[in-house]
């Protein structure tokens, strides 16, 4: 997913005045060319806080945006299913969906590696799927089987990937922001050359701790990037109702900020790819992500008594991420429709089996009622209270 | 011992060659896989460590268990073993082995570095390690709080210090959802191995909100350990265990205390961070107590003994979990059991003990169990309502008093 560097003095942008409907077959070679660079500018310029926002025009391949296009049709396939799922009361507690959300799990970690660590609240699925999480390991945790990425212990809001450099997976709003700090110190501490990238909300914008964290941050010049997911409700509440100043980027005041259309995968790598530059150089950053959920708050909120249908149906419309870059897809000729509605119905397979598998799965054993909640070992010869089972022995 | 004292000698001569670079591939490795040349003393004397049998008959051990020291000749300290030091430099100096044992080992709190520590146990450290080890943190519980734990959840083993225990009320969220509870929720992916320490407890006419037990407060979350250190010897050895420790562990010092003097062993020791220490074997009561409240118990143990009474005082160290198999060996012999603490009456360590005791060793028992505890009141000012307000040694002895009557 690297940016391929060299410009492509031959490519620019395309325009067919073809129907995307039939495509030339000579012309399709050109799809499969992984290193030719296409040039796309966003949707709407940055607005940089206290900082020169990066270009518009971002650099992309072929390859790039087909996985773009892959990644986010199996996100909101997933986050739909998991919507049944919960309908059917296999899914219990809360679930928080990501739909309309995805270009900013994608784009981001477009722009990043594994060995960077993201961190988030409670609409996590979406982001630990960008993670290297598999989709029978998400669904065996919604459902609350052995197979979950938490072992069934964790739940929808407690979805963790060490490998993947992702930290959860927070159900108390805000809370994850000091962790995020915590995580970006130990960068800082280790000299390794990688950010954190700090997820919250609009409604864990008003949080004293964001504030506490940013001012230790900045102190210390952690490489830490603290991404606001504006989609403009605080479950119920809309930022104007609850914010004095709604411009989220612009609240750290002595930490720069940017501001981002977040529904445009696009724009966030490039913005995600500048803020990693900038954290690593200078310290921390704000990222405002304007992005907009389709679905309520949670499962239990129906997501149309604090807002019109009128105005979910038009951002699905004109803004939505995926028709984006099924646009950009089509226009660069890169795939024709038939491909594209091929891979969704793929993806569309991909989740059933998953789900199948899932459900397939045990649910955990009694003892495991007990299991984690210590972690066994280092010690002295040290034993559980009742004398009964020793814990760890010395070396 | 010479093979102990090289092995160390030999660490922290890596360490500190290597301070200027931090070394670190062992971070968020174990560093149980590695050998370590160390030993363990439990509080009945015997020791035992991973050396072979040959060194082991070479070492000489000096445990110090007993609170209240019989001989105060001053010309006994030149010949005995061990160095004299008060409670805060014993945490200081378990503190500084740590550190330079493991470079993942830092401290972060309020005043730590250029200050030295408010009641100065991380003094000179900021000088030796840096600023970037010994943190000085704004004033911001709840965040620093966070920013140790997740410092913890990627390798490091942070020491989170608050300045008092009654601040960290701030950081209650970080502590019980995210310290206690990440280990579980991410089915065992993340660990916390994070020292939480400050002093607590009724001090000096610190008042009220100065002066409170956070025992009783976090005593019920799950996943996190907590101990309370009362003399200089166990305050080095439970520090020490509970920077090693992989699991979240609070360390309650007290206010008061911190002046205390004592002479410790020379050698590295570690304590077990689940046992209780049997302070005056006896026969006729088992005595409960911790922190400050030992002195206390000891100073009435005095009167009982004069009295013809022969108590049986532990101090449970251990506050969550209980060391029940200690203390069910002394109810089983004596079965008469007093808890002494500080906490307050409703809610507190004390009577979580008590519920522990009764239904553990119920039959045991001749008398209910009796609990003296703080009063259910914010501490006042005022010296003298606010030693009202804390468990005094006469009203121990009363209450010795009154459960042994019970038998006669």
């Amino acid at each position: 997913m690297a940016l391929s560097t060299h410009r492509s003095t031959a490519t620019l942008l395309r325009h067919l005045k073809a129907t995307t409907t039939t495509t030339i077959p000579f012309l399709r070679n050109l799809s499969t060319n992984s290193t030719s660079t296409i040039t796309v500018e966003t949707s709407v310029p940055f607005t940089g806080h206290k900082i020169d926002p990066p270009s518009r025009s971002v650099e992309t391949t072929p390859q790039e945006l087909m996985s773009f296009f892959r990644d986010m049709a199996l996100m909101r396939r997933k986050e739909i299913a998991a919507d049944s799922l919960y309908k059917a009361k296999l899914i219990r507690g809360f679930c928080h969906l990501y739909d309309g959300q995805e270009a900013v799990a994608v784009g981001m970690e477009a722009a990043i590696t594994k060995k960077d660590c993201i961190i988030t609240a409670y609409r996590d699925h979406c982001i630990f799927l960008g993670r290297g999480g598999t989709l029978l390991e998400s669904f065996a945790e919604l459902m609350g089987r052995k197979d979950g990425c938490s072992k069934g212990k964790g739940g929808s809001m407690h979805f963790y990937k060490k490998e993947g450099g992702f930290y959860g997976g927070h159900g108390i709003v805000g809370a994850q922001i000091p962790l995020g700090c915590g995580l970006a110190f130990s960068q800082k501490y280790k000299n390794e050359e990688n950010v954190t990238f700090t997820l919250y909300g609009d409604g864990a914008a008003n949080q004293g701790q964001l504030f506490e964290a940013l001012n230790m941050a900045a102190l210390w010049d952690l490489p830490a990037i603290l991404v606001c997911e504006n989609n403009h409700y605080g479950m119920g509440t809309a930022e104007w109702r609850a914010a004095k100043s709604p411009a989220y980027y612009k609240r750290g005041d002595y930490v720069p900020g940017l501001k981002v259309d977040g529904m445009d995968a696009l724009a966030v790598k490039q913005a995600c790819s500048f803020a990693k530059e900038h954290a690593l150089k200078n310290g921390p950053i704000i990222l405002e992500m304007d992005t907009y959920r389709y679905h309520g708050h949670s499962m239990s909120d129906p997501g149309s008594t604090y807002r019109t249908r009128d105005e979910i149906s038009g951002v699905r419309q004109e803004r939505d991420p995926i028709e984006r870059v099924r646009k950009l897809l089509l226009l660069h000729d890169i795939a024709n429709e038939k491909e594209l509605k091929d891979i969704e119905k793929e993806v569309r397979k991909e989740v059933d089996e998953a789900i199948a598998k899932a459900k397939e799965s045990p649910l955990p054993e009694p003892s495991e009622l007990f299991i984690n909640v210590y972690v066994k070992g280092y010690g002295a010869e040290s034993f559980g209270a009742d004398r009964k089972e020793v814990r760890a022995v010395l070396p | 011992m010479a093979a102990i004292s090289q092995g160390i000698e030999a660490t922290t001569a890596l360490f500190l060659a290597n301070s200027n670079k931090f070394l670190f591939s062992s971070c968020g490795s174990s560093l149980s896989e590695k050998k370590r040349n160390f030993f363990v003393v439990k509080s009945d004397g015997k020791s035992y460590s991973g050396l072979n049998q040959q060194q082991r008959r070479a070492q000489k051990v000096v445990t110090n268990a007993i609170a209240t020291k019989k001989d105060k000749a001053p010309s006994s300290t030149a010949s005995k073993p061990g160095h004299e030091l008060l409670l805060f430099e014993a945490l200081r100096e378990g503190l500084e082995e740590e550190m330079d044992r493991d470079p993942c080992v830092c401290v972060m709190g309020e005043d730590v570095g250029h200050y030295g520590g408010s009641y100065k146990v991380t003094k000179g450290l900021a000088e030796k390690y840096g600023d970037l080890r010994v943190l000085d943190t704004p004033i911001a519980e709840n965040s620093f709080t966070g920013m140790g734990i997740g410092a913890a959840m990627s390798g490091l083993r942070p020491i989170v210090e608050g300045m008092n225990m009654g601040f960290l009320l701030l950081a209650f969220n970080q502590i019980s959802n995210n310290c206690g509870m990440l280990h579980y929720t991410s089915g065992g992916q993340f660990k916390i191995p994070i020292v939480i320490r400050g002093p607590g407890g009724v001090g000096r006419q610190l008042g009220a909100e100065h002066s409170q037990r956070l025992e009783s407060y976090f005593q019920s979350i799950p996943g996190i350990q907590m101990v309370a250190c009362s003399t200089a010897y166990n305050a080095k050895g439970l520090m020490k265990a509970a920077i090693r420790s992989e699991n979240p562990v609070i360390l309650f010092e007290h206010v008061l205390l911190y002046n205390l003097k004592e002479r410790i062993p020379d050698e590295e020791y570690v304590l077990n961070l689940e046992e209780a220490e049997m302070v005056r074997p006896g026969e006729h009561v088992t005595i409960l107590t911790y922190s400050r409240m030992r002195y206390h118990v000891m100073q009435a143990a005095k009167t009982l003994v004069n009295k013809g009474y022969d108590p049986e005082v532990i101090d449970i160290r251990s506050l969550k979990p209980f060391d029940l198999y200690t203390i069910g060996n002394s109810v089983k012999k004596t079965h008469r059991v007093l808890i002494v603490e500080e906490c307050m009456r409703t809610g507190g360590i004390g009577a979580s003990l008590t519920a522990a005791i009764t239904e553990n060793f119920h039959d045991y028992l001749d008398a209910p169990i009796v609990c003296l505890s703080s009063q259910d009141v914010p501490t006042p000012y005022s010296g003298t309502l606010e030693e009202w307000t804390v468990v005094q040694p006469a009203q121990i002895v009363a209450a010795v008093e009154q459960l042994c009557q019970l038998l006669r």
